[in-house]
């Protein structure tokens, strides 16, 4: 039962294999319609609306919710009116000399025009644009006053470790320890966190657009990324440098929270499980392998390959902010792992009995 | 048949101010990364390497600065007109010295913006 409702949130599963992946079938094409159905007239009306929505989203550096998505967003505004201003004096200007005017003023005066307006102008709108951003750059990475967390992007997901020891730095891996989850990150509003950002295979990009800008992740470097996240809120993350199959399922969830819910949430995720051995779910767990990959800390499972499922449950997300969370979605994931997210590194588990799965999701939910 | 200039422009003359400003952009880069690596420290202050960017700057400015004049001086005294469309030697150089001319101020003013983050960074961040 368990599994057949998992096949209505992985559409086309399982009985025409050959569908196109869910997204463009489910989500794409009832929308076009209801655009298509409208008169002309209204195109523009959702055109706007649509545009407006986007700029109030939690992955929108257009409504900043930390210190250096405020001076991205200024500066875009900033530049965005300059632009307009330039532009409408430019094509103004073309109009009265082609159309309004023509032959007014001689060659001279256009010989000036091209100096004054095309060669000394833009060089002191562009120093001037040059010296604000070159000051904001040592404030936005100056010293932080918070928690030092490893984010490693892996093929196709986050390993995060809060409360780390280390520095930036090339031709080395990212610090060890630390209190170890995945695919969230939890912040604490008001102070300077640092990341230390690295990847053990390709290149990926940490890009939190609300909080901050984006920060590369390269394999054999650790770069570090000072964040001050300064609204409470569920904001979204994405990997933004492609890294292969399942590049645009690699995203995250952070979590901004007070100063103090921070501390006790990181001290919840450094808690073993607390999980009985003698369930069933568990049982199946360690028979079909899944230990071999994923930790939960205080039972036998230790592998190092995937996330930590210690506190699985209490995440938002499952694979990389692939599916919502839920045992529906947990079920889907393990039976269905690549259907639901093409190219993940994890095998497929499509031949456990669904009795089996149901066990695995069922326990896998408890790990809160 | 006489052509009217001191030196005569080839293409060497003219990229001689962007080579300036090349050189200047590699020393600039190189040498603040060579004091910053393998860049864990990042608070550590670079202030000899902004000292030398800023002697470096001051010596390509001048040399672009000395291009400039040269052939601005020339082509003027020898009565140079925009557009160089002739079909002669003596337009060729004249054509020659008024795009170093051109060159040579965009060089001058790359090199300034090569050159300014060194002058608001203090350390390796
Ligand atoms: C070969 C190694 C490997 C094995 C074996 C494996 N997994 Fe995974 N698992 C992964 C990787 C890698 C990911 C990350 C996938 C992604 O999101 O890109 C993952 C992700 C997950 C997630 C989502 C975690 C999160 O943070 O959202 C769950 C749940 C999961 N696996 C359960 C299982 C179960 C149950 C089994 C056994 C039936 C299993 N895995 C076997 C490698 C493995
Ligand atoms: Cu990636």
């Amino acid at each position: 039962m368990l599994v057949q409702r998992a096949a209505i949130l992985v559409p086309g599963w399982p009985s025409s294999p050959q569908l196109p992946p869910a997204r463009s079938s489910i989500l794409l094409r009832p929308e076009t319609r209801a655009v298509e159905s409208l008169r002309p007239a209204r195109h523009w009306l959702v055109v706007v609306c649509a545009g407006l929505a986007g700029c109030t989203s939690p992955q929108s550096a257009l409504d900043p919710a930390g210190a250096e998505a405020q001076s991205v967003a200024t500066l875009f505004w900033v530049m965005l009116v300059g632009a307009v201003v330039i532009w409408v004096a430019v094509i103004g200007l073309s109009v009265f000399a082609t159309k309004i005017r023509p032959g007014a003023y001689g060659e001279k005066a256009g010989l000036r025009l091209i100096v004054w307006g095309g060669c000394v102008f833009p060089v002191v709108v562009l120093t001037a644009l040059l010296v604000w951003g070159l000051q904001m750059m040592p404030v936005l990475r100056a010293e932080a006053n918070g928690p030092t967390i490893a984010v490693s992007a892996e093929r196709f997901w986050w390993r995060v470790a809060y409360g780390v020891e280390g520095e930036p730095g090339v031709a080395k891996s990212l610090p060890e320890g630390g209190v170890p989850s995945a695919n969230e990150i939890w912040l604490p509003a008001g102070l300077r966190s640092e990341f230390l950002i690295g990847s053990p295979d390709v290149i990926h990009s940490l890009w939190i657009p609300s909080i901050a800008g984006k920060m590369d992740a390269i394999p054999g470097r650790v770069n570090r990324l000072v964040v001050e996240p300064t609204k409470p809120g569920v904001y979204n993350g994405v990997c933004a440098e492609f890294c292969g199959d399942a590049h645009a399922q690699m995203a995250l969830r952070v979590v901004v929270v007070s100063p103090e819910e921070y501390e006790a949430y990181v001290a919840r995720q450094g808690e073993p499980a607390s999980v009985g051995a003698d369930d069933e779910g568990y049982r199946r767990f360690m028979e079909n392998g899944c230990d071999a990959c994923h930790t939960v800390r205080g039972t036998a499972a230790d592998g190092m390959v995937g996330p930590d499922l210690t506190h699985l449950a209490s995440r938002r997300t499952i694979a990389a902010g692939t599916l919502p969370m839920s045992l529906e979605n947990l079920a889907s994931f393990v039976g269905f792992t690549h259907r639901v997210k093409p190219g993940v590194q994890m095998p497929s588990y499509g031949m456990l009995a669904e009795d089996e799965i149901t066990a695995i999701a069922g326990w896998l939910e408890t790990l809160k | 048949m006489a052509i009217g200039n001191k030196t005569r422009d080839n293409l060497w003359t003219l990229i001689t101010a962007p080579t300036i400003w090349g050189v200047h952009f590699l020393l600039c880069y190189g040498s603040v990364a060579y004091g910053c690596a393998p860049n864990e420290n990042i608070f550590q202050t670079i202030s000899g390497f902004r000292i030398f960017v800023g002697g470096l700057t001051a010596v390509a400015l001048a040399a672009i600065g000395f291009v400039f004049m040269r052939a601005l001086g020339e082509w003027r005294r020898n009565g140079g007109r925009i557009p160089h469309e002739e079909d002669s030697i003596e337009v060729r150089e004249r054509f020659l010295e008024f795009s170093t001319v051109l060159l040579a101020g965009l060089s001058f003013i790359a090199v300034i913006y090569t050159a300014l983050p060194a002058a608001m960074m203090v350390d390796c961040r």
